[in-house]
């Protein structure tokens, strides 16, 4: 039914989609703060993945232009993707900041202590 | 951290070159791969190296939290100066067609200055939180 | 194909561990496989800044976080059957969506018809520059890269006033472990 076409074609959409479902997964099932920043940045990779792929033109070259090359792969998802890195990295550094602020008041990053102190 | 000469010595004379590469890949983002952000996070890594090996309170002293915290808003307002002026000398916000005599060098021009723009602010950023999360423990 | 392989399997490390040291030298070594995957798609910038980015700066904040917080992760207290459903589920729908998406790497894709080969064109005529995705990014959509600085400029203000002042609470205050 799938033949090995169809498995080379969306190789790169499936391990797209696993990467975000752990990332998902990681953010839902575990508690701690650190370990939920870590998953947002692996659900945040998975786009970068899908982008670039659909960006790729199989014999094409990067895009920087030459007498040499004629075929080139698509220079904007790069574009999106090199912006979406940098504010990756500027949100993940406040999602720090936010945990170590969390810590000092609370003494723990785990999700459920924090709840149950709260309760308190 | 007192011990390692090995590494003291090797971050000296390794400095400069980290920075002209940073330099190289900032002004030669036009040909190659490279550009403002790429230049900006491996200066800030430099600083970053800087502090690993030689303490917090030395780096502190090669790039001043006060001069960090100028940079900062520095790049934004070069990178929105540079869309201003444009809008002066008669063309659109960030339309660089009209920095010099013919729009092509314009538009070198402007990607140039904005690129530097970027560099600024993310060098500046990229240190400054290492600073303020490095700096939390003590 | 054999690297993104291996990024699978380094992910399912990311999920398995309990200890934070390792997860984020192991999120250190996924994003050095990101950037060898973009090389190969051909996104150059993109996996420059992927890897001093992501392998970099990134893992060093995360390493200085873990210094000023704890390295080792507590036991979740509920069982992870509802979100591995959750997740089992997505990545059933997200599958059955891709069967519909165009195959990868042919030259006639929606992507590529539409505005790409206009900047492909005349990047050079009218910038003078022939990396083009250095010419996009400043010129072409530079109102994308100026609100992405500031983006770049909020979080670094929003990390100052957040760890600028004095901490008030002592080091560890001690208080006492909930049980459970």
């Amino acid at each position: 039914m799938i033949g090995f076409e169809d498995i080379v074609a969306h190789y790169n959409h499936w391990i797209t989609v696993f990467l975000m479902v752990s990332g998902l997964y990681i953010v839902v099932a575990r508690g701690n703060m650190v370990k939920k920043l870590i998953g947002l940045s692996i659900f945040q990779t998975s786009v970068y993945l899908l982008f670039i792929s659909a960006g790729k033109i199989l014999g094409g070259t990067a895009p920087i232009i030459s007498e040499d090359y004629q075929v080139y792969s698509n220079p904007l998802p790069h574009v999106l993707i090199l912006t979406a890195i940098v504010v990756g990295v500027a949100t993940l550094s406040l999602g720090l900041a936010l945990v170590v602020r969390i810590n000092e008041a609370y003494g723990t990053i785990e999700e459920d202590e924090i709840f149950a102190e709260d309760e308190q | 951290m007192r011990l390692d000469v090995i590494f003291r010595a090797t971050m000296k004379i390794m400095m400069p070159f980290i920075l002209v590469f940073a330099l190289y890949v900032q002004f030669h983002g036009d040909f190659g791969p490279g550009g403002g952000f790429q230049a900006g996070v491996i200066a800030a890594a430099m600083v970053i190296l800087y502090a690993i090996i030689f303490g917090l309170d030395a780096a502190k002293r090669l790039a001043p939290p006060r001069l960090l915290e100028i940079m900062i808003p520095l790049g934004v307002l070069i990178f929105a100066g540079v869309g201003a002026i444009n809008m002066m000398l008669g063309g659109n916000f960030l339309d660089y067609s009209v920095l010099a005599h013919d729009s092509v060098h314009g538009q070198e021009y402007g990607i140039l200055l904005v690129e530097g723009g970027v560099l600024i602010t993310v060098a500046g950023t990229m240190t400054a939180i290492f600073y303020l999360i490095a700096g939390r423990g003590r | 194909m054999v690297l993104l392989t291996l990024m699978a399997i380094i992910t399912i490390g990311i999920v398995r561990l309990r200890n934070l040291f390792a997860v984020v030298i192991l999120g250190g070594i996924y994003s050095f496989l990101m950037a060898s995957v973009m090389i190969v798609l051909d996104a150059v910038d993109v996996a420059m800044t992927e890897a001093s980015v992501g392998a970099g700066i990134s893992t060093v904040l995360m390493l200085g976080t873990l210094y000023l917080t704890k390295t080792e992760e507590s036991d979740p207290g509920h069982s992870p059957l509802l979100p591995l459903f959750v997740a089992v589920v997505m990545a059933g729908v997200l599958v059955y969506a891709t069967i519909d998406l165009p195959p990868f790497g042919l030259a006639d894709n929606p992507v590529h018809v539409h505005v790409a080969p206009r900047y492909l064109d005349y990047s050079i005529e009218e910038t003078n520059v022939p990396n083009v995705v250095t010419s996009v990014l400043a010129s072409y959509r530079g109102y994308d890269t100026l609100g992405e600085t500031a983006v770049i400029f909020t979080a670094g203000i929003a990390v100052l006033l957040l760890l600028k002042g004095r901490r008030k609470l002592k080091p560890g205050p001690k208080r006492k472990r909930i049980k459970r």
